[in-house]
């Protein structure tokens, strides 16, 4: 390199382009991610194909993959903007990653922008993946997909805020500890692959005020009964974005 | 645009940091410290461990914000001005930074994409030695590898002023020579530079200007010769016949100097040793028929002054 090579030239790139090169990073982070595909991808995929197949659990009437896809979908969204997001920002913030971006032309907006931008994409993936699969196997969904979009984007932004949450205040291991522990009970206690009316009365409806039984109740009602937009369960996933996101906010530490 | 700037720039301050006070609970990190940073200059800030500096450059760098003083850089204020400031600055911190899971040049080239005129990335990585490493996720680096990498992620932006937390901490000697090339070469091409070190010798070799901090304070600052030449006195040795009297030898020398013995046939004479003073000696060994032999000047180094500044018991 010659003379003037370094000479200064500052400048920010566009924000579009600051964002769309943060998005691209982060999903390409997360897809190269064996554990994170493991959690996202494999368990979802493995528990619809499993769940359906064989009569393990008594699903109520109908074919059991009108019971399990939607149920597999609500996951699908928790466990990548829930437990997937948790662990990679806490462990963005424990190596110092955030810190870096910090004091680059990004700002921190931008940045969880990306972040979401990041989530949303490998939902898409997911979901395109879950429902080639679930057609396979003689899925017949109903109702309106504008319903089952915004109880997505519902749940999308309730899980993210709890995920940030625990990334922004817990210690990096105690985050992956935590949000793995929270993944396995509310796969079992969530109507994900257990229906609700399973468990006792009082503990039923303790249990239905969970994010990812609104989720799941939610996306049920519409895809196997096609009841028109359940607004119970989305006030639910409200409540939930307005007290994650909020103390997420407010107590995030970016160190 | 931002070219236009650099000419009314020139003669200001980058960095300006007046009675900053820094705490963390009820442990005091900086105390009151001043610190002025020439534009186009490479200034170094020393001290041991625990002594500020971290806390100084960060806070320069917009993380920590002062509980109280003034900081400003490039004429902002680096909390309230954060986005206007982030974009004209290159940061290199003490360790991480970077995906655990993310190559050297992807997290490189990830860096120059948030840039407008970014520096060419195969360049630098090849510059850097890293060319072997492209490919090669960052927790598969070594130390040296990293540190690299951080630099590089400082620079590609093309910065006007560089913030380098430790930069060779923690590399071979090679390593540690090439990063000082590339400082020079910045330098050269008029970014200013803010690095802290624990090595005087990087000091000595990098920097025009140099603050020593202790307890959160500057204690010292100047070039490097001008803290040499305020330390202690120099010292000037030689052997030969024992049992001088060195009574007339003092005589001939100027004020303030002094000789001794302190050994049979070691001889010391401190003071401002010049080459007159290094004349004098020898034209009276001549006289009293004695050939002075090992005769050598002790320069102070920055090392000696840092150690007289701050004292030799080791910091926590």
């Amino acid at each position: 390199m010659s003379a003037g090579t370094y000479t200064p030239r500052p400048g920010a790139a566009p924000l579009p382009r600051m964002i769309a090169a943060q998005t691209a990073l982060e999903t390409r982070m997360l897809l190269r991610n064996g554990e994170q595909l493991l959690l996202t991808v494999i368990i979802p995929a493995l528990l619809l194909v499993l769940f359906s197949a064989v009569d393990i659990v008594d699903t109520g009437a109908g074919a059991s993959v009108d019971f399990l896809a939607p149920g597999v979908l609500a996951l699908a969204v928790m466990s990548t903007a829930f437990t997937g997001q948790a662990i990679a920002t806490g462990f963005e913030r424990r190596y110092g990653v955030l810190k870096r971006l910090g004091a680059s032309p990004l700002p921190r907006w931008a940045l969880m922008t990306a972040k979401t931008l990041s989530v949303l994409v490998t939902e898409v993936l997911q979901i395109v993946l879950l429902t080639v699969i679930a057609f396979a196997l003689g899925w017949s969904p109903h109702g309106n997909p504008l319903a089952v979009l915004l109880l997505l984007v519902l749940g999308t932004a309730a899980f993210s805020g709890l995920g940030l949450l625990m990334a922004g205040t817990l210690k990096a291991e105690a985050t992956l500890a935590a949000a793995n522990l929270v993944f396995l009970l509310l796969l079992v206690g969530g109507g994900v692959i257990v229906p609700l009316d399973k468990f006792p009365d009082a503990v039923r409806s303790a249990l239905e005020l969970l994010p990812v039984s609104a989720l799941s109740e939610g996306l049920r009602d519409v895809l196997q009964h096609g009841a028109p937009m359940p607004w119970g369960h989305a006030a639910i996933l409200v409540v939930w974005a307005v007290l994650g996101l909020g103390a997420a906010a407010r107590f995030f530490r970016w160190e | 645009m931002p070219c236009l700037d650099f000419p009314a720039m020139e003669n200001e301050p980058v960095v300006q940091v007046t009675g900053l006070v820094k705490r963390y609970g009820t442990k005091t990190a900086v105390n009151g410290l001043d610190l002025v940073v020439r534009a186009g200059a490479v200034t170094a800030v020393l001290g041991p461990n625990g002594a500020g500096k971290t806390t100084t450059i960060e806070t320069c760098e917009g993380y920590r914000r002062p509980d109280a003083g003034i900081v400003r850089v490039l004429g902002l204020d680096p909390v309230a001005d954060a986005d206007r400031l982030r974009p004209r600055i290159g940061v290199m911190l003490q360790s991480g930074g970077v995906y655990s899971g993310a190559r050297a040049a992807e997290m490189l080239r990830h860096m120059a994409k948030l840039h407008a005129h970014p520096l060419d990335v195969d360049a630098l990585i090849e510059r850097l030695g890293l060319g072997d490493c492209g490919r090669t996720s960052y927790r598969r680096l070594s130390g040296g590898q990293q540190q690299r990498l951080s630099l590089a992620m400082a620079v590609v932006g093309r910065p006007e002023l560089l913030f380098l937390d430790e930069p060779t901490a923690g590399l071979d000697p090679q390593a540690r020579r090439a990063t000082w090339e590339l400082v020079r070469e910045l330098r050269a091409d008029g970014v200013s530079v803010v690095l802290t070190t624990h090595f005087m010798d990087e000091a000595e070799a990098l920097a025009d200007d140099v603050a020593i901090i202790d307890a959160g304070r500057v204690i010292a600052r100047g070039t490097p010769e001008e803290l040499c030449r305020g330390g202690a006195e120099n010292t000037l040795r030689f052997t030969g016949r024992p049992g001088l009297d060195l009574g007339s030898l003092v005589k001939a020398l100027p004020d303030g100097s002094g000789a001794a013995e302190p050994l049979a046939g070691t001889y010391r004479i401190t003071g401002s040793v010049d080459p007159q003073l290094l004349a004098t000696v020898t034209s009276w060994c001549a006289q009293h028929g004695v050939m002075p032999e090992g005769i050598s000047v002790e320069r102070h180094t920055l090392e000696d002054v840092f150690l007289e500044l701050t004292g030799k018991e080791l910091r926590a």
